[in-house]
């Protein structure tokens, strides 16, 4: 039996290359699939405690996050398609005509 | 012990070589399927933690159905591969430096743990399967599963709302 802090270790990792890809890049959906991976190394942490807890209820809550980061997927996309019909650019250093 | 060491260090340098792969690549396209990668490796860490459903959920609703669609929207919009230096180029440098504390500050938090870890003992059979998920989602979590409907009719009805063109 693992100890549990590797799990966190992982998850802490992926969650950093996570958000350094929110910081770093500019395409808008590389930026999208790096809060996905955010959302992954959270789930993870939920999965691990679930299992080492014995209760099921990181895993239901798990399921929960899965079914929000599908929707919040759908609805992201959309607006990066929107956002491409009017600018033509997908790179988020265009997208500034509300600065000051 | 020493195999379940090696595998999950096998597993783990999969998992952050394809999160290195999807940050560090120029085309959308590659970075999308290093994700898919990820997704599958953090699938086989759930068979491992003794959760078959969300695994299997993992492979179908994020490797399958989000992947494909974020590989939708790069189509469609073209797989351009932004070169321009950006605006402010400072910014690189900082997220790196500001990356690197958040990754050595989680580091030492999980080395100098001063709480009880969970001792991770014996689990049933049957721990994680559908019909344990299914008996918690139908009685103690009723609520948020009908408000996950309601999220998922809302956010369908965005997504349309937001791609109509003006006719």
């Amino acid at each position: 039996m693992l100890p549990i802090t590797y799990y966190l270790g992982l998850s802490a990792i992926l969650f950093t290359i996570g958000a350094l890809g929110v910081l770093v890049r500019r395409n808008a959906i590389i930026i999208f699939m790096s809060v996905e991976l955010m959302l992954n190394a959270a789930n993870l942490v939920f999965v691990a405690y679930a299992r080492y807890l014995n209760s099921m209820n990181g895993q239901i809550i798990v399921f929960f996050i899965m079914a929000v980061a599908a929707a919040e997927v759908a609805v992201g996309l959309a607006l990066i398609v929107a956002i491409f019909h009017t600018k033509h650019s997908i790179d988020v250093d265009e997208i500034s005509n509300l600065k000051g | 012990m020493t195999q379940q060491i090696l595998l999950f260090l096998a597993l783990a340098v999969v998992a952050i070589a394809s999160a290195l792969g999807m940050l560090l690549n120029r085309h959308a396209v590659y970075a999308a399927l290093f994700l898919v990668i990820n997704f599958g490796t953090v699938a086989v860490f759930y068979l491992l933690l003794g959760a078959p459903f969300i695994a299997m959920a993992q492979v179908t609703v994020y490797a399958g159905a989000i992947m494909v669609l974020f590989l939708f929207v790069i189509m469609l919009l073209g797989t351009e591969v932004i070169k321009n230096k950006p605006r402010q180029t400072w910014q690189r440098p900082v997220a790196f430096v500001l990356g690197a504390i958040l990754v050595i500050e989680a580091g030492y938090l999980l080395l100098v743990q001063v709480g009880a870890l969970p001792p991770g003992g014996q689990i049933e059979p049957a721990f994680g399967g559908p019909v344990m998920v299914g008996d918690l989602l139908f009685s103690k979590y009723l609520l948020p599963f009908e408000v996950t409907s309601v999220l998922l009719l809302v956010a369908m009805v965005g997504a349309i709302v937001l791609t109509r063109r003006k006719a």
